[in-house]
């Protein structure tokens, strides 16, 4: 079985804990679960043997023990929580413990932190958290990481209890259920009133007009087919914003599979036709909500473009 | 007939299932440096039976651009006369097509992504086209595999 390369991406480089605050269960849960939103997949295909398999490979990293925790839920003042949350834990999780900017695959640039700070408001992460593990994570901080002991720190352990207590009061805050990616149209297509040539010449100056770059013009066919050979009638137009492409390969890496941004202009029997990717569908595909913005920017650009070309 | 009864409803509990099981990406990590990883994904594309089409220096459009970038290159890959059948009769694939595998470097490693063809299936919801994503998602597996199966330096 392949090993899911994310749940490697999950502990930091180089990281070689001599304890751990997180339970087998908790491990075997965010392989289950995922991290809807942050990229973690759910692994939910996985039989219980091949999630065993990876927990104990992931075991293999360091020589620790293997913690139990209570499921039971941790009473505290959620308010009183809330105040020290915004004081402790805020620089790195969040205001609303959102977590740090960023995937986890860190595109080789340089960052300020080895390790991007977990969202505490994820549904996954508080499915697959029990109490008494946010509790121990805040008690003993997180060794090889910036998480340091709230103890060594000076709160006590009412004020940890509040903490966690604030840090479950996240829960409920997720209800809307993602779309699935089959439920949304993959393209977005329009009819030209011209011809061929006169599209790409429009699907051009539109992208221009958006301040995009061309970057350049080719057959769909080409370097499939001999040089000449190629279907003349499908021709495809890359243009970029590398503003535009720098932010979203920092929000997230994968989306360069989709960039530059690419028109496809297309004759067939008589009707030319103008078509891209539809961004929207990216959004679920990737499980990034951070991408969400960028996606809808997108898809009304895109829109803008395929319009203005083809009216 | 009651085993006729219980095959048909095994196959249509598989097809219910497929989607669900389906993973929409496929990332795997290559120990392999950039360079060498590019070179074995190439290599692994043409063993799957493709036609290299084209190479996108995304990191170069960047880095002339001022901007601060490690390699990253999307690899344009397809059978030409499955692409020319393909377009002909079910232009709506067009912007998808060729198929594409993202490949960058995070330090001494190299990532790859590419999208997963079978998400595409439960949209369409043709029986032949849904045989072609299978087929791109195996072969495109199968390429992954092998980077991700590669020793590294």
């Amino acid at each position: 079985m392949a090993m899911p390369a994310t749940v490697a991406w999950a502990c930091p480089c180089g990281c070689r804990p001599s304890r751990t605050v997180s339970s087998d269960a908790y491990l075997k849960q965010t392989i289950r679960l995922g991290r809807p939103g942050r990229v973690m997949p759910r692994f939910d295909h996985l039989s219980a043997a091949e999630v065993e398999a990876i927990v104990e490979h992931i075991r293999g990293w360091h020589d620790g023990d293997r913690p139990v925790f209570s499921q039971a839920r941790i009473e505290g003042d959620v308010q009183r929580g809330a105040r020290l949350f915004s004081q402790h834990c805020a620089q790195c999780h969040g205001e609303q413990g959102e977590g740090g900017q960023g995937t986890g695959v860190t595109f080789s640039r340089p960052r300020d932190l080895p390790i991007i700070a977990p969202a505490l408001n994820n549904p996954g992460f508080l499915a697959a958290a029990s109490d008494a593990m946010i509790k121990a994570t805040l008690m003993q901080g997180r060794e090889g990481t910036p998480m340091a002991s709230f103890r060594e720190q000076g709160l006590s352990e009412e004020q940890i209890n509040d903490l966690v207590a604030y840090v479950r009061s996240f829960e409920g805050e997720h209800t809307d259920p993602a779309p699935r990616v089959e439920e949304i149209e993959p393209t977005l297509v329009y009819d030209s009133p011209y011809g061929l040539e006169e599209t790409v010449e429009a699907v051009e100056r539109a992208a221009v007009g958006k301040n995009f770059r061309l970057i350049r013009r080719q057959k769909l066919e080409e370097g499939l087919f001999p040089e000449g050979e190629e279907n003349d009638r499908q021709v495809i137009v890359y243009f970029c914003n590398f503003n535009f492409l720098y932010d979203a390969l920092t929000v997230d890496p994968r989306v360069g599979l989709f960039l530059p941004c690419r028109v496809t202009v297309v004759e067939q029997e008589g009707q030319v036709r103008v078509m891209t990717i539809n961004p929207k569908r990216l959004s679920v595909l990737f499980n990034n909500e951070r991408l969400d913005q960028a996606c809808d920017e997108m898809h009304r650009i895109y829109t803008d473009i395929l319009e203005e070309a083809t009216f | 007939m009651k085993r006729m009864r219980l095959t048909l409803l095994i196959l249509l509990l598989a097809a219910l299932l497929r989607p669900a099981l389906a993973q929409d990406l496929f990332m795997v990590r290559s120990q392999q440096p950039f360079a060498e990883s590019m070179l074995l994904l190439q290599e692994a594309v043409r063993e799957q039976g493709y036609t290299l089409s084209r190479v996108q220096r995304v990191d170069i459009g960047l880095t002339k651009m001022g901007y601060e970038t490690d390699k990253y290159r999307v690899v344009f890959f397809g059978k030409p006369e499955q692409v020319r059948r393909l377009t002909r009769e079910h232009p709506e694939l067009i912007p998808y097509l060729p198929l594409k595998i993202a490949i960058f470097a995070e330090e001494s490693d190299t990532l790859l992504v590419a999208a997963n063809p079978r998400h595409m299936a439960e949209f369409y919801g043709d029986d032949e086209l849904t045989a072609v994503f299978d087929q791109w998602a195996v072969d495109i597996q199968a390429m992954l595999d092998r980077l991700q199966a590669a020793e590294g330096m």
